[in-house]
């Protein structure tokens, strides 16, 4: 696939469309060739949702009132696990440059990238979410509104997190760093994601907080991508 | 580039008009300091309400108020150097960092010792705490970043989009944290709203906020001559620069 990429004809004004749908296909690919991976990263985000009620109580009221908060910093901290895969394998076998170096806009095939990450790391979580939730106690409604919470949260953290990952490619104890880096911007999608169950439980309604999400994940459409392709150039050169 | 504006964006030109101006105001920090903490710690009358407790407003708000603008001094810089691709303006970027970190660290220390006897607690999640708290993860954040990266072109870049990326976000980060606090009110603690401050009170306070501003800039200053030194080290007008030689 790389191939026909490369054989289009040099112009500057290459479309964007093309190039996205193209990093989507090939990236999903690669993704589908590793699907131990995808699966261990999924592991990841229900054993970390089960130490919870280890670790405090077995209590039914208990776990309804922490569980959407949980699941959420479960879904951050999966995302943030996930991240490397985004851009670390590309740029350790030179395909990053040569991607870069094609003539369709940077910040279309990131976003291609990015969506594919997405689908392969944040829908799995979105869907396996309820199941999830089913552990800690919470009614039909409270799991609804977890599973659309984060299917609006969830591809503004691979939104930021591509950001992240592009500045700390090749660095020294990225992976830390990393943390240090994205974990804080996440914070507002953390606080809405998880406040749409709480206020959906008290009775106020979610659709404040979800409109919120959703206007969180125009602003990060729009942004992100060029924000991750100008990283993505940095570490390049 | 004719402009007399450009003629210091050069690390030659801006270091000697640095270390000239350091003097005066880490002069004019210390002198306003000391005026401050005389007005603050022997003029103003104690509290009704919050006894002594309150004096610490004297540091933790000009603290709290610098840290929060340095952050956007930090990303105006940033900007610059990317967009004007000076290496000067990045060099800024990189020096103010620490005292932004440094302010960020006193205001949330104070703001503690504060809480201490006026809420009884060292620690509230409250928004404007948490938001401070955030705050200071952003900065650390740059520095981590800054510190991981050899090449220091790549650092400043990246640094810079960092910067910019938490700019956008620092006001989406405290609206979201204020409102999450506000629908949380078991809060025992509440920031209740303050009194009408006495004149004599608030003249302390903002000569203890123009100090810290001119704290931060002489700060700066000289951290921005360190980091010129060491990066423009194989430069001719290093080498010529009397310190230099005599050392």
């Amino acid at each position: 696939m790389a191939a026909t990429l490369a054989l289009a004809p040099e112009r500057h004004d290459a479309p964007a469309w093309p190039a996205i749908r193209w990093a989507i296909a090939r990236d999903l690919k690669l993704a589908l060739r590793s699907r131990a991976e995808l699966g261990v990263q999924l592991l990841f985000y229900v054993i970390v949702a089960s130490l919870f009620p280890l670790a405090t109580t077995p209590e039914r009221g208990m776990l309804a009132l922490i569980g959407p908060g949980v699941l959420w910093v479960a879904a951050l901290l999966a995302s943030l696990l996930s991240l490397p895969r985004l851009f670390a394998g590309d740029y350790a076998d030179g395909t990053l440059e040569q991607i870069a170096l094609s003539p369709y806009p940077l910040a279309a095939l990131v976003s291609g990238k990015i969506i594919a990450h997405w689908l392969t790391t944040g829908l799995p979580v979105v869907l396996l979410a309820p199941l999830v939730g089913l552990q800690y106690a919470m009614d039909g409604e409270a799991l609804a509104v977890l599973a659309s919470a984060l299917l609006i949260g969830t591809p503004i953290l691979s939104l930021l997190g591509a950001i992240g990952a592009a500045l700390t490619l090749g660095l020294r104890a990225s992976g830390s760093l990393l943390a240090l880096l994205v974990l804080p911007l996440y914070v507002p999608v953390l606080i809405f994601g998880a406040g749409a169950v709480e206020a959906a439980r008290t009775g106020l309604g979610a659709s404040a907080h979800l409109s919120l999400l959703g206007a969180g994940l125009l602003v990060a459409c729009v942004g992100a991508p060029f924000a991750a392709a100008s990283a993505v150039r940095i570490a390049l050169d | 580039m004719a402009s007399p504006w450009f003629k210091f964006s050069s690390p030659a030109t801006f270091y000697p008009l640095a270390g000239k101006m350091i003097p005066w105001f880490a002069g004019a920090a210390a002198l306003l300091t000391l005026a401050g903490l005389v007005i603050g710690l022997v003029a103003a009358p104690t509290d009704a309400q919050q006894g002594d407790a309150y004096r610490i407003i004297f540091i933790h708000v000009p603290a709290a108020w610098m840290s929060m603008f340095l952050y956007v001094v930090m990303a105006a810089w940033s900007a610059a150097g990317l967009g004007f691709n000076t290496r000067l303006s990045a060099m800024m970027a990189q020096a103010i960092a620490p005292t932004g970190a440094v302010m960020t660290f006193i205001a949330l220390w104070t703001g503690a010792f504060w809480g201490r006897p006026t809420w009884g607690t060292y620690w509230a999640w409250d928004a404007r705490m948490t938001s401070e708290l955030i705050l200071l993860f952003l900065y650390l954040g740059v520095i981590a970043l800054r510190n991981a990266i050899d090449d220091p072109r790549r650092a400043d870049r990246a640094c810079a989009v960092l910067a910019l990326t938490g700019v956008v976000n620092i006001p989406i980060i405290y609206f979201s944290v204020h409102w999450w606090n506000t629908l949380h009110q078991g809060s025992s603690v509440s920031l209740t709203k303050a009194p009408a401050m006495a004149a004599i009170m608030l003249t302390g306070m903002l000569i203890m906020a123009l100090a810290a501003w001119f704290y931060a800039i002489a700060a700066t200053l000289a951290r921005v001559r360190s980091i010129m030194l060491e990066r423009e080290r194989g430069t001719a007008w290093v080498a010529s620069l009397r310190e230099v030689r005599n050392a």
